[in-house]
């Protein structure tokens, strides 16, 4: 991976999603949760999205979620994943409901990685998945998902 | 649908204002112009084609992606020379930008804020500046664009694509159904970008760009551009130009809700009804669709959301030419569309609306003009479907 490129993509850590991403670096997956009325968000946000109240706390999620969808990216988008195609993104609704968007981790049963990104072995809908946190190149963790038995420990 | 004449002149139609002109550029690869001059072109060419100059214009549009100033109309309209100016208006929707213009424009000819309003989009994404996409990140943009997983504006439609195939049984065959059309009319286009009819075999053997879409469910990439004039009634009865009615329009946001999204629908749920309710009109009494085609599965999905099929009915509802003009149930995209014809500045909300003129006023392309076309419908879907997307619908009416 193209290390200066990929940098470029990633989003300034600010006060407002820090907590997001220390969660991230200690391989927790953190989101706000309305003080008021409940909902959690994702992503970050000074308000909440269902009744406005300013107030909310930052929770550690389970890391739990099901697959919504999933998309084997092939095209050269960007220069930093011009070497990574193709590979696997997942659309997953958390278990607190939020969708998140990420890439499929590479230790998942039936990733990608394991035959070439062009495994006929597809995932499944509604699949149970878990976050699992890797450094990226440039040390960034973001949270991935992983089908696996032992994701998410 | 002869049913329908005898009620239009009952419909509680916006006749304030009249789409008066329309010009597409007939260039696709434009590497020795600049994004101005390309505004300039189709301002002078929608203004020729309505009878009126530069000098007319109290009333200009465009969108953020205009060259210059700040981004928005200020210095393309230091460029046209419009001096004589009482409204203006960028309002930013992506792609679906030149719809809610054309509506504005309407609305504030309606309101006696200006008589002749012109509405330019150009782009060059094909030979010069590439907008989005392949771009660096901003710095503001949150997690949820997430192309820092190397996700990408496609990517949410492939999402989309595949849900809507698990919950609906969609096929990637049914979307191609909807290449396959927009192909064939291209065929008809001899300014198409893309001039050969694909079949349905053709689009799924296609590579791959974000799985389950093929490079032949995207839409093409185009330099160009084009102008659309409304003018009042007034306006519109000194010029020697048939008008087309502006009879309901409608506008509405789906936005990142917090991360409580549903990618196999779009905000046309919303954009629709009341675009249908101040027309006075039904799903049923529309001869022509221009259909946002970013995708085919955009496509899909609006045609369910607009109510012209049910919710996950779209993939039968497209098959057996459905969309093919002239004789089909629903002929869209008769220009060939942003699939195969144009996609200027990835913006299609121009081109949607000048089809629709040509339809309605009988200068469609010979082999594409639907008999007796009297109401089409033109609806845009901007931003992204996956995070902040924008839909604007118009109902427009040949007059009587």
């Amino acid at each position: 991976m193209d290390v200066a490129a990929y940098a470029k993509l990633l989003p300034d850590i600010t006060p407002r999603n820090k907590p997001f991403w220390d969660g991230c670096a200690a391989g927790e997956l953190r989101l706000q949760k309305c003080a008021d009325c409940g909902r959690y968000r994702f992503p970050d946000a000074p308000v909440c999205p269902e009744c406005l109240s300013s107030s909310a706390s930052w929770e550690t999620a389970s890391g739990a979620g099901t697959i919504w969808s999933w998309c084997t990216m092939h095209q050269k988008y960007f220069a930093a994943f011009a070497d990574e195609v193709p590979y696997r993104l997942v659309y997953v609704r958390l278990a607190e409901g939020p969708l998140v968007i990420s890439v499929l981790a590479e230790d998942s049963d039936d990733s990608a990685a394991d035959s070439g990104g062009t495994s006929s072995k597809e995932l499944r809908l509604d699949q149970p998945v878990h976050a699992v946190f890797r450094p990226r190149p440039g040390g960034r963790v973001i949270p991935q998902f992983s089908t696996g038995a032992a994701a998410g420990m | 649908m002869s049913s329908r004449k005898g009620r239009m002149r009952m419909f509680n139609a916006n006749d304030a204002a009249v789409i008066i002109g329309a010009y597409e550029h007939p260039g696709r690869e434009l590497p020795d112009k600049s994004l101005a001059q390309i505004h300039a072109e189709v301002a002078i060419g929608a203004l020729a084609d309505a009878g009126l100059t530069l000098d007319d214009v109290d009333g200009y549009f465009c969108g953020h992606d205009a060259p210059g100033y700040g981004g928005g109309w200020v210095t393309m309209a230091e460029y046209l020379g419009l001096r004589d100016l009482t409204y203006m208006d960028s309002t930013e929707s992506g792609g679906a930008s030149p719809i809610y213009h054309v509506s504005h424009a309407a609305a504030a000819i309606a309101a006696g804020k200006c008589s002749v309003a012109l509405i330019t989009l150009a782009g060059k994404p094909r030979t010069g500046i590439q907008p989005g996409g392949g771009g660096p990140a901003r710095p503001e943009d949150d997690f949820e664009t997430a192309i820092f997983t190397g996700a990408g504006l496609v990517s949410t439609y492939a999402l989309a694509a595949r849900r809507h195939m698990y919950e609906f049984g969609t096929t990637s065959e049914q979307l191609a159904e909807i290449k396959v059309a927009a192909s064939k009319h291209a065929s008809h286009n001899p300014n198409a970008f893309l001039q050969k009819v694909m079949t349905v075999e053709d689009v799924v053997n296609s590579p791959m760009v974000a799985d389950p879409l093929h490079r032949a469910d995207c839409c093409v990439v185009t330099d160009g551009g084009g102008a659309v004039v409304v003018v009042s009634r007034e306006v519109a009865r000194s010029l020697d130009r048939q008008p087309v009615r502006i009879m309901g329009q409608g506008e509405s946001a789906k936005l990142t809700n917090g991360g409580k999204l549903d990618l196999t629908y779009t905000s046309a749920v919303w954009s629709g009804p009341r675009a249908f309710e101040q027309a006075g009109v039904t799903p049923q009494d529309v001869d022509y669709v221009s259909i946002y085609d970013s995708f085919t599965i955009t496509v899909l999905e609006i045609l369910e959301d607009l109510g012209f099929c049910a919710k996950g009915e779209g993939g039968r509802f497209v098959m057996d030419g459905t969309l093919v003009a002239p004789h089909g149930r629903l002929p869209f995209n008769t220009d060939g569309g942003g699939l195969s014809n144009n996609h200027p500045g990835h913006r299609g909300g121009i081109t949607k609306t000048i089809e629709a003129v040509r339809q309605l006023r009988g200068e469609a392309n010979q082999g594409v003009q639907i008999p007796d076309c009297e109401i089409a419908l033109v609806h845009g879907n901007g931003g992204d479907l996956g995070t902040r997307m924008r839909s604007a619908t118009m109902i427009l009416g040949r007059d009587a």
